[in-house]
């Protein structure tokens, strides 16, 4: 493994005691959260620990009710999801929207066309979606096809590579491995790497425990809508982080583990 | 990290185009690469407008076949007068079903244009311009308003537009008034123009020819873009080719119409809006938000296109198709009517769209798809009234070939969808 890029660690986007309440729910409760110019982290948690939630007040779909957003040095507050995206933030959500009717170029464009006089620049989108597919190594046999035609982790490629666009500083990935074969996850997985390389911040929220410790530096745990965790990947372990993700210790897994462990004593 | 592979394989293909790099491309270079891939596309359902081309051929030669006079120049000319009318309605129902709603009111609202221009240039005395221009805004406004209600309250665009047909219908019968049937003089220009205006002979051909320079200067000008910009181009052959058959495609009928009247004037107002409106739909930034709405709504939501003025926009355009619709039919009928845009014009006009080859399920179709579909259906019924067959036999062969054109439509979306191509 590369050592993340030098310790010059200003955070791109940082978030300092985040809060977000609906109704009598608490869904998150003082996040602190971090994201450095080139570096993966991963957004681990149960189902309902908030991490959409938490994917969705950096996105710019909430607004937290308490906490401060800094990105690039600056504290911002985004109240849209196109504000988001402006300021830099660019998000892939898990149903990738992409229009199965229109080609590559036409999906990678879209809502951002280029224009020459009042017509679409279409020579100029082809060469710059080559250009972005090529950036990031992604093997699209062509662009003038339809997006249906493409497989999974190639509209998944072509998701992420319209992310890019906007040449924003982080990216958020949700789920991006949740429905692919193994090759394909391979894919997407060289594809965040590649992002990392091109000095992006990278969000990654993954239920995929292999995943996150293939490509994640950092893995940030959250549970029932706080904070339970940072974790480097050099220097922590698949069960540690399980662990902080149910509950280190009223947990069914920890009880088994410790129910084994007074049977071989008593044994 | 795996990042820097150099990829050794790359700089043998270094010389290729852009976009031809892939090496799981299939090359398809050449008059014989561009044919086998014309043949696979045909395989896979990806059909455009083939099966209507081939349809037009049967109809025509089985036509022809029991009656000579079909093909005859007369009879092609008149096919041309009669298509204008429910053809541009049909334009404006091709970009409805881009998004995947419909507009069944347009028979109406081409029927209320009618009655607008009638009742205003003869009984109110309007000058023609103004009677004009107040139909086409009247159809305007009722689309808008079609629009408006379905982006505001969601109600689906099928039940906006049957009752738009009912109540539109009543506003034609109210703006008649009592006499129920209103003549055009025939010598205001818009009948003129409608009947009597053909393209002289020498002008005729120069246009044909401007439309095929046209087109060749359009793709020798994108392949020397495409040759700047590192990608791969229309080798000059297949331009020539395609060039030879847009000049027979267009100066064969040249020729055949100009030994009758000629080239009806408002029969090319009609072509040309087909081309304007099909480079709205393939060059412009509104035609590719069109396309990403019928596909995908919730995609084209977050991309950040204006949704609901896409929505707005198309309305308010199918329903001024279907005004200027209604003026021509006005202008060839030189009356207006109770039941001007009644009978079959709204069917004619969707079915033209269907045949031609634009998908009920939205965003796949193309503009050309109403002047295609409406010479099929008005070659069906000029054949049979030939035949001396009444409109109980129009009806259900124009009813069937409706259901085929469906059928076919359902069945190439299909095979996409198997092959990869939906």
């Amino acid at each position: 493994m590369t050592a993340t890029a030098a310790p010059a660690t200003t955070a791109v986007l940082s978030l300092k005691g985040v809060s977000k309440r609906f109704g009598a729910v608490q869904a998150l409760k003082d996040i602190d959260f971090d994201v450095n110019a080139g570096e993966v982290v991963a957004l681990v948690g149960d189902n309902g620990a908030g991490k959409s939630t938490l994917v969705k007040t950096i996105a710019g779909v909430y607004t937290p009710d308490e906490g401060t957003m800094t990105f690039d040095g600056r504290t911002t507050s985004v109240s849209t999801p196109a504000e988001a995206q402006r300021l830099g933030i660019a998000t892939v959500f898990q149903d990738l929207a992409l229009c199965d009717n229109l080609d590559v170029v036409g999906n990678l464009f879209l809502g951002r066309e280029l224009y020459r006089g009042r017509a679409l620049d279409e020579v100029r989108m082809e060469q710059e979606s080559w250009r972005l597919l090529r950036q990031l190594s992604a093997k699209i046999p062509s662009v003038r096809i339809p997006v249906a035609s493409l497989s999974g982790g190639q509209r998944q490629t072509v998701a992420i590579a319209r992310s890019l666009l906007g040449d924003p500083k982080v990216v958020m990935l949700d789920e991006p491995t949740a429905a692919l074969g193994v090759a394909q996850t391979a894919e997407v997985l060289n594809l965040v790497e590649r992002l990392r390389d091109n000095g992006h911040g990278v969000i990654l929220i993954s239920h995929n425990m292999s995943d996150v410790m293939a490509v994640a530096d950092r893995v940030h745990v959250l549970r029932l809508g706080r904070n339970n965790g940072t974790f480097h990947v050099s220097q922590t372990s698949t069960q540690e982080i399980i662990a902080a993700i149910t509950g280190a210790t009223t947990n069914a897994v920890s009880e088994r583990a410790s129910r084994r462990v007074q049977k071989e004593e008593q044994s | 990290m795996s990042t820097a592979t150099p990829n050794a394989p790359q700089d043998t293909t270094a010389a290729l185009p852009a976009d031809l790099q892939d090496e799981r491309l299939i090359a398809q270079q050449g008059v014989r690469g561009w044919a086998g891939a014309f043949l696979s596309r045909l395989k896979s359902g990806d059909l455009g407008s083939l099966p209507v081309v081939i349809g037009l051929v049967i109809i025509w030669g089985v036509f022809q076949a029991l009656n000579d006079s079909f093909l005859s120049s007369r009879n092609l000319v008149n096919l041309t007068l009669q298509s204008a009318a429910v053809g541009t309605i049909a334009i404006g129902i091709v970009l409805v079903l881009l998004l995947g709603e419909i507009d069944l009111s347009v028979g109406s609202v081409s029927g209320l244009s009618s009655a607008i221009l009638a009742v205003g240039m003869v009984n109110q005395g309007w000058p023609s311009v103004v009677a004009i221009v107040v139909a086409i805004v009247a159809g305007m406004v009722i689309g808008l308003a079609y629009g408006a209600l379905f982006t505001r309250f969601g109600v689906p665009s099928f039940v906006i537009t049957l009752a738009g047909l009912l109540a539109v219908l009543g506003l034609q019968l109210y703006v008649l008034g009592k006499e129920g049937t209103i003549n055009i003089p025939f010598d205001s220009g818009l009948v003129k123009f409608a009947q009597q205006t053909f393209l002289p002979l020498a002008v005729s051909y120069v246009v044909a020819l401007l439309a095929v320079a046209l087109y060749v200067l359009t793709r020798l000008r994108v392949n020397s873009q495409r040759a700047a910009a590192g990608l791969s181009t229309t080798p000059n052959v297949m331009i020539g080719l395609r060039a030879l058959v847009l000049a027979v495609v267009l100066l064969v009928p040249t020729y055949v119409l100009n030994r009758d009247r000629g080239v009806s004037v408002m029969f090319l107002l009609f072509v040309a809006l087909v081309v304007v409106m099909d480079f709205a739909i393939r060059r412009t930034g509104w035609g590719r938000s069109v396309m990403a709405v019928g596909g995908n709504v919730e995609a084209a939501r977050r991309a950040g296109i204006n949704v609901k003025g896409i929505y707005l926009s198309v309305f308010a355009l199918c329903s001024t198709f279907a005004a200027i619709g209604g003026l021509l039919a006005a202008g060839r009928l030189a009356a207006a009517n109770q039941s001007s845009g009644g009978g079959d014009t709204n069917l004619n006009a969707i079915a033209a769209a269907v045949i031609g080859g634009t998908s009920l399920f939205g965003g796949r179709g193309s503009a050309y798809s109403a002047l295609l579909g409406i010479i099929v259906i008005q070659s069906i019924s000029s054949g049979l009234s030939l035949l001396n067959l009444d409109s109980s036999i129009r009806y259900m062969v124009t009813g069937g070939v409706l259901l085929l054109a469906v059928t076919v439509d359902s069945l190439s979306r299909r095979s996409r969808a198997a092959h990869g191509r939906a």
